[in-house]
């Protein structure tokens, strides 16, 4: 217990660390993953393939090898960033190819006749889309969204292993200090719970509101 | 490609999308572009960051990395498909004591990340890394599979449970002989996506000097005498980890098309080619 006491501010500034972490990449990989979602479905074929090497190659990238890549390369490139924007960068790309298939599979599953039944009303294409297409899409988007962003924030426990501060690398100083390694860690499992908990819990509440009533 | 989002294309909409696909494929083209001038600009293809490549040391070192995260992955499927059928046996069972204590497992396991698993067996009981990381990657994949198999028995129609036990058979005949078969067949093709899952994460045994293929590459990427080749080192791994992911992952897509055609699946819905963390009802 006192290990948790004693250490209040580190456990506070690596929990910190991980929601802003947790928080900063879900932002980026929403706003990439919809993007991506929307030139999937896109009329344009270049889009399209665009869109599909995006989703096929993040998808089967070892997150170690992105942070790798992104952290240890792109400074090569002349690219200096905060590590914790590269980090945030890393998580975001990847996140954002399993939100885009999330998003996709959500507009595929409104029924084709909707959008016929919109459009034969003389409905323009902003109309459909705004008023028909995307209000049913995201009913059914938002437990596979909220799933995915509960794997982002367990998936940012990589980035306390490349220089950031996070959670799981809180363990490094307070091994140093001499405390009980069993009770380090089990604070810091315990703060990861916190964390998707809550990620967890407000999913609940937005399902709750507009899920899809079955 | 018929869609609720927009009609068929006539002909003026043809002209416009395709105005559309040749401004897209500029600008992407243009991307390409500069992503390679870069490359050219910052040094990238000197015969120093390359030729480290040739050498016969270099190449066996990168082999030994690929077959160790090959080990640690064929142990991680293995063990992780065994605690997974254990621990779905538990959630299953009919005794009150053995249920509470699997989902606990279960639930716990599912919601830590793998690494933090990874680093305490690392660190608290002094594991040796291989040791350290097939035993995370085996309790959170196990805990995922076992989720998935759970799933799976769930999704059997209720009529095939219940003709099996009106015709006298007892409930372990009726789980092994009616409804683990017909669930295993249909959630073939998450079980793989999973297991690609448990790929990808082999990666993560360099965060604990497991040396694995990461390892290898990082060994040759800090070398100053090579003129720290860390871009080459990423252009020759990131292929290979992707392709065999992507391998793995066409598995289950070629799985998953071939289950929806057997008759043996018919009174059970088959299974996306999706890992199990997207498994509806759970992190």
């Amino acid at each position: 217990m006192n290990v948790l006491l004693d250490n209040l501010s580190l456990y506070g500034e690596g929990l910190l660390g991980t929601v802003e972490l947790t928080v900063y990449a879900s932002l980026l990989a929403l706003f990439l993953g919809f993007l991506t979602a929307a030139c999937r479905v896109a009329p344009v074929r270049s889009l399209r393939a665009f869109g599909t090497v995006w989703v096929t190659v993040l998808r089967n990238t070892p997150l170690t090898l992105l942070f790798f890549a992104v952290l240890l390369g792109l400074p090569r490139f002349g690219l200096v960033l905060p590590f914790q924007m590269f980090a945030v960068l890393a998580l975001g790309c990847y996140t954002s190819a399993f939100i885009c298939e999330a998003v996709r599979s959500g507009i595929n599953t409104v029924p084709v006749g909707q959008g016929e039944a919109a459009r034969s009303l003389g409905m323009t294409f902003p109309q459909t889309l705004g008023d028909v297409v995307l209000p049913q899409a995201f009913r059914t988007v938002i437990p596979p969204i909220g799933s995915t962003l509960i794997a982002l924030a367990k998936n940012s426990a990589i980035a306390g292993s490349f220089s950031v501060v996070e959670l799981l690398g809180t363990y490094r100083t307070l091994s140093e200090l001499g405390y009980s390694i069993i009770w380090t860690f089990i604070w810091i499992a315990v703060g990861y719970l916190i964390v998707t908990l809550s990620i967890s819990a407000l999913f609940h509440v937005l399902e709750k509101r507009w899920g899809v009533a079955r | 490609m018929t869609t609720a989002l927009y009609d068929v294309p006539g002909p003026k909409s043809k002209r416009r999308h395709l105005l559309y696909g040749a401004g897209s494929t500029v600008v992407l083209l243009g991307l390409l572009g500069w992503l390679v001038y870069l490359l050219f600009h910052t040094g990238q293809f000197t015969a120093q960051k390359w030729t480290p490549f040739l050498y016969k040391g270099i190449q066996e070192l990168l082999l030994r990395g690929l077959g160790n995260t090959l080990r640690a992955f064929g142990y991680a499927a293995v063990f992780s498909l065994a605690l997974g059928a254990v621990l779905a046996t538990g959630r299953l069972s009919v005794h009150r004591p053995v249920r509470w204590v699997s989902t606990a497992l279960v639930e716990f396991f599912r919601a830590m990340p793998v690494l933090v698993m990874i680093f305490f067996i690392y660190v608290a009981l002094k594991a040796e890394p291989l040791t350290a990381l097939v035993a995370g990657l085996t309790l959170y994949n196990g805990s995922v599979l076992a989720e998935v198999f759970r799933t799976g028995i769930h999704a059997v129609e209720r009529g095939q449970g219940e003709a099996a036990y009106a015709l006298g058979m007892h409930k372990t005949q009726v789980m092994t002989h009616v409804l683990v078969p017909q669930a295993v067949r249909a959630m073939l093709p998450t079980i793989i996506s999973q297991l690609v899952v448990a790929l990808k994460d082999t990666s993560l045994g360099y965060l604990i000097t497991y040396e694995e293929f990461l390892h290898a590459g990082k060994l040759i990427a800090a070398n100053l005498d090579y003129g720290l080749p860390f871009i080459p080192v990423v252009m020759i791994i990131s292929p290979i980890y992707i392709g065999m992911c992507m391998l793995l992952s066409w598995c289950a897509h070629w799985v998953a098309r071939r289950q929806r055609r057997n008759p043996k699946v018919e009174a059970v819905e088959v299974g996306a080619a999706e890992p199990g963390t997207l498994l509806p009802g759970g992190p």
